[in-house]
């Protein structure tokens, strides 16, 4: 069983945004950087998948910058046999990513390539059906719990109606959310064996952006709200002001 | 700028229309502006309930694609039909539900088009369909451009409100093309009783760990059920302690949700909280510690013991529902 993982690079969800000089991105110094919490999801699911199976290969795609060779190191370290860096300048839109990286993966003949269900920086959520689309695989998103028998695929998704059982044949594209397992952390000796393993550099073939970014700025601030008194003797002042003043009830 | 078409895809579930199908229709109305028509797709296996009623919320004309394999949610079955109708459209609109999240990055790549996710607000402009979107976890909001036609696009639910604009909302039957369904769903499990998902309802009411333990809950479930039209939502910390279900989490690993009015109870308020709810019209929080940082996003906070505060809220919510 060959199993690839999509692994994004991503600022830290803690990081204080600070919007940069061009302002349309952010400012990226000082910024942690970190493995897209969903793709962590991603890449246990592909590493309990191989144990169970007890054959197989991984492998972690990322496109990005050469920083985002910190970040594969982290998923080699989890346990991921290789890794590859597609480079791509700057940071191209969902469907130029997609093309980049299904190009890629067409080539390796997985049999099931596994993503996050959205990055957390550009919030997407798309990257994972248009591989799909591209490579005209099966695929299923946002997947709470998965398992796989025969070459069938099961999983579950939550929607606003209710859990959702899907099935599909491999090879599949299958993006994760949280709920799916528990990421490991990578252990030490994880950690010595990842500056051995493969990790190979190659420019990304984007195909072209038609999203174009003219603008990035904070939230606007929430007017200051205000403490309307303590206890429950201040619950009919507060009950007043959403009447008349929010207008909400 | 040539008059503009818009094509704003339903959402159903068992033969009836969700609710935010209303609110789609309300951003493709915006698109396509009185000049413009706006046409509203429903798919199913069969007639929908009130589909033939869009017409009073915006629609020219509601095309209905119906087939077999439609009675659940059918991603290829889906994708190939809205692809087939596509062209001609300035932008489709789907909304950003877990089914239009899988649906229109599927449709776009099949056009090699580009797609926008949650979108907050959005226009048409000569060369393209601008749009604003939050990123970042909400910490940021981007403004962007699509380029390519049609845009694609997935508007955030309770952000356009549905809107009664009278068109003239004739029915036609479209055709559904030859499909391969790769994925088939095979069923939709209920969740227990029929609850509101938090990202849909009006009225948010959500507790954290001051709550103590997972029978509390039922304080926060009765003033949910004194509004009528609430939801009860979660911290991270409660659901990862396994006190509630993990679709009730909002935050930036749970659900982003915007309703009328958010109350916050013994929530401390950290960051990745804040990503899920910052964005609702009104919040209220109840909170012991005076210096949480829940009260810098409040517009209207109490600071006291929750066990004393919210039976008192709920007795007195029922009061002003009661007297409506
Ligand atoms: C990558 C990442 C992603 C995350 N994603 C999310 C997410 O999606 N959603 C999320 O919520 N968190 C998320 N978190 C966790 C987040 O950082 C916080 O740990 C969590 O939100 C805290 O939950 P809480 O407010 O319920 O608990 P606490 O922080 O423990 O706060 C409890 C509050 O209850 C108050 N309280 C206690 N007793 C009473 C009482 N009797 N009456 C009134 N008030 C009382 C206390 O004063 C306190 O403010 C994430 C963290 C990380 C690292
Ligand atoms: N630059 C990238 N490199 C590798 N994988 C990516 C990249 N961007 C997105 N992905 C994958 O696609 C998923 C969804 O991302 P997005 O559509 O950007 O929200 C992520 O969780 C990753 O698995």
């Amino acid at each position: 069983m060959k199993i690839a993982v999509c692994l994004k690079r991503v600022p830290d969800t803690t990081a204080k945004i600070v919007i940069g000089a061009d302002r349309k991105s952010i400012d990226e110094a000082g910024l942690k950087f970190v493995p897209n919490p969903y793709d962590e999801f991603a890449l246990e699911a592909a590493l309990a998948l191989k144990e169970k199976a007890g054959t197989g290969e991984t492998a972690v795609y990322t496109l990005g910058s050469d920083a985002s060779a910190e970040t594969l190191r982290t998923a080699l370290a989890m346990g991921i046999d290789r890794a590859v860096l597609l480079q791509s300048p700057g940071s191209p839109d969902g469907m130029a990513v997609a093309q980049a990286l299904a190009a890629e993966l067409a080539t390796a003949g997985f049999d099931l390539v596994l993503m996050g269900k959205a990055a957390v920086d550009d919030n997407n959520h798309q990257v994972g059906p248009m591989v799909a689309e591209l490579l005209g695989l099966p695929c299923i998103t946002s997947v709470t719990r998965l398992s796989l028998e025969g070459g069938t695929i099961e999983a579950e998704r939550e929607t606003e109606g209710g859990i959702e059982v899907s099935t599909c044949a491999l090879p599949a594209v299958i993006t994760c959310d949280k709920g799916l397992n528990n990421p490991r952390l990578p252990s030490l000796k994880g950690i010595m064996a990842a500056k051995k393993k493969p990790l190979e550099t190659k420019p990304a073939a984007l195909g072209s952006a038609t999203f174009e970014v003219t603008g990035l700025e904070l939230p606007p601030d929430r007017k200051a709200g205000r403490i309307v008194g303590e206890g429950a003797e201040a619950v009919p002042t507060l009950v007043g002001l959403l009447r008349t003043e929010a207008k909400v009830l | 700028m040539a008059t503009s078409k818009v094509l704003a895809v339903m959402e159903q579930r068992d033969g009836t229309l969700r609710m935010v199908s209303h609110e789609v229709l309300a951003a493709a109305r915006r698109l396509a502006g009185t000049e413009g028509t706006v046409d509203a797709l429903v798919l199913g296996e069969g007639p929908v309930a009130d589909a033939d009623g869009l017409g009073a919320f915006g629609a020219d004309r509601i095309l209905t694609a119906t087939h077999p394999e439609f009675r659940l949610y059918n991603p290829d079955g889906f994708a190939v039909t809205i692809g087939s109708l596509a062209s001609g459209y300035l932008a489709v609109v789907f909304p950003a539900t877990t089914t239009g999240r899988d649906l229109s990055p599927r449709v776009a790549a099949r056009l090699k088009v580009s797609c926008a996710s949650d979108v907050i607000d959005l226009a048409a402009e000569e060369g393209g369909v601008a749009v604003t979107r939050p990123v970042y976890a909400g910490r940021a909001l981007q403004r962007g451009r699509i380029t390519s036609t049609p845009a694609i696009l997935s508007i955030r639910s309770n952000t356009f409100p549905a809107e009664e604009v009278a068109r003239p909302g004739a029915v036609t039957a479209v055709e559904v093309p030859a499909f391969a369904a790769r994925v088939t769903v095979k069923e939709v499990k209920a969740k227990g009783e029929a609850v509101l998902d938090v990202s849909e309802a009006g009225v948010v009411v959500s507790g954290g760990r001051g709550l103590k333990e997972p029978a509390n809950f039922k304080l926060l479930e009765d003033l949910a059920k004194a509004f009528g039209n609430a939801a009860v939502g979660a911290s991270r910390a409660v659901v990862d302690a396994g006190w509630r279900d993990h679709d009730a989490q909002v935050g930036q690993t749970g659900k982003t949700v915007s309703p009328g009015l958010y109350i916050a109870v013994g929530i401390s308020g950290a960051v990745q909280h804040l990503a899920g709810m910052r964005t609702a019209k009104t919040i209220v929080a109840i909170n012991k510690d005076k210096d949480a940082p829940i009260f810098k996003v409040a517009d209207y906070g109490i600071v006291g013991d929750l066990f004393e505060v919210l039976p008192r809220l709920t007795e007195e919510i029922k009061k002003v529902r009661g007297g409506q």
